[in-house]
Parts: structure tokens; sequence; C-alpha cells
């Protein structure tokens, strides 16, 4: 189910606070984030995050076109190899 | 056979069913479609006179999106998701699905036909 639209989308305050500090003064810094659960707003367009998989940050550049997805969603948790190579049991 | 949305050519069904031969359109859409124009649901396609055929042409080219133009939209969709490079869309490029099923078995419509890698060979001495 959605979230309730009474309610808003979600953003973390914090990172909503560092975006609005950022815009005002016009700098522009990569924001390490561990808020994948935030809302990309359209306040966020231009910015870089890292954003945080569980293991490393992942630099997420955010165009106009992500707006409403959430960070999370460019952070890929698991990265999938390919299948382990079959062991040579059996023969010989 | 009357020729509706393009290429389309329902036949001698009642209207209701017969919309549903056009791509976009489901049984839903047909009744919505069919109370517009003000023709029943049960006549059949070839009792329609010109009027009625005319009014469910316009009611369908006003209101809905249908074969190429449904298609296209679609496609453009995925294209973005794909192109956004957001976990949707890596599903997507990877023909895997997209929401969350689970991939250890099943899934046989997304990943096609079974690949058969290992030869899993018995111990025969």
């Amino acid at each position: 189910m959605g979230r309730s639209i009474k309610k808003g989308p979600y953003v973390d305050f914090r990172l909503e606070g560092k975006i609005g500090v950022m815009n005002d003064s016009g700098k522009k810094s990569v924001i390490k984030t561990w808020s994948r659960r935030s809302t990309i707003s359209p306040d966020f367009i231009g910015h870089t995050f890292a954003v945080h998989n569980g293991n490393k940050f992942i630099p997420v550049y955010v165009t106009e076109n992500m707006v409403g997805h959430k960070l999370g969603e460019f952070s890929p948790t698991r990265n999938f190899r390919g299948h382990a190579a079959k062991k040579d049991k059996g023969r010989r | 056979m009357a020729r509706i949305a393009g290429v389309d050519i329902p036949d001698k069904k009642r209207g209701e069913i017969s919309l549903t031969y056009i791509y976009g359109i489901g049984r839903s859409a047909a009744r919505q479609i069919l109370t517009k124009a003000g023709v029943s649901y049960d006549k059949k396609v070839v009792d329609w006179n010109d009027e009625d055929a005319s009014a469910v042409r316009a009611v369908i080219s006003n209101e809905f999106t249908t074969e190429g133009a449904l298609r296209s939209e679609m496609q453009l969709n995925i294209k973005r998701l794909m192109d956004i490079g957001c976990y949707r869309g890596l599903r997507h490029r990877k023909g895997l699905p997209v929401r969350g099923q689970r991939t250890k078995n099943n899934t046989r419509t997304r990943k096609g036909k079974r690949k058969t890698v290992a030869n899993k060979k018995k111990v025969t001495k």
C-alpha cells in the first residue's frame, strides 16, 4: 500500500535541512547518507548523494527523472557476480 | 466486420466482448466506452448502425490510449526506469521479475526457457 497523500512524501529531516542550506548558499558537495528511505524531492536535483548500501557509499547524481523515487533504489544492496563454478567432483 | 481504432476488426460478437479485441481495452473499459457512446452492451457489432460505430470511435480516440500509442507509452515508461538506473530499471535490464518475486525457481515468463548450465554426472564406478 502506498503512503497516505495527507502526510506528503517522506524525506529524512536532517537530509532536508542539509539540502536547504546547500541550496541557499549555492554550494555543492557530496552528501553522505544512510537514509535510503528518503523520497527524492525536486530540491535534490543536481546534487550528488553518497547513498549507503550496507557496505559502502554509492554515488548517486540526482536528475529530474528521479524525483519521486527513493534514494535507496539507486544504490543496490546485492551484487550478483554469477554462480560459483561447479567443483569437478565425481570424475577420477 | 467493423474497423475501430486502426487495424482491429472485431466481428459478430456482442459489443462489450468485441471491443476487447483492441489492445488496451478490457471488459471494463469496453463497458465504459459503450455507456459513453450510448450503445447497449448486448448489441452485436453487426447490428451497429453508422452512428453507433462513429460514436464508439469518437469515445475511444478521445479518451483511451490503445494499440501502438499504448505500447510505445509502456516502452517509454520502462526505458525511463532503465535510464535512471533505479532498482526496477536494473531488473528490467536483466530480464528478471521487477516486483520482488522470488527467483529461486519459477518466474519462467520473465526468465524465458530454462538454460541448463552444469551437467551433473553421477559417480559411476
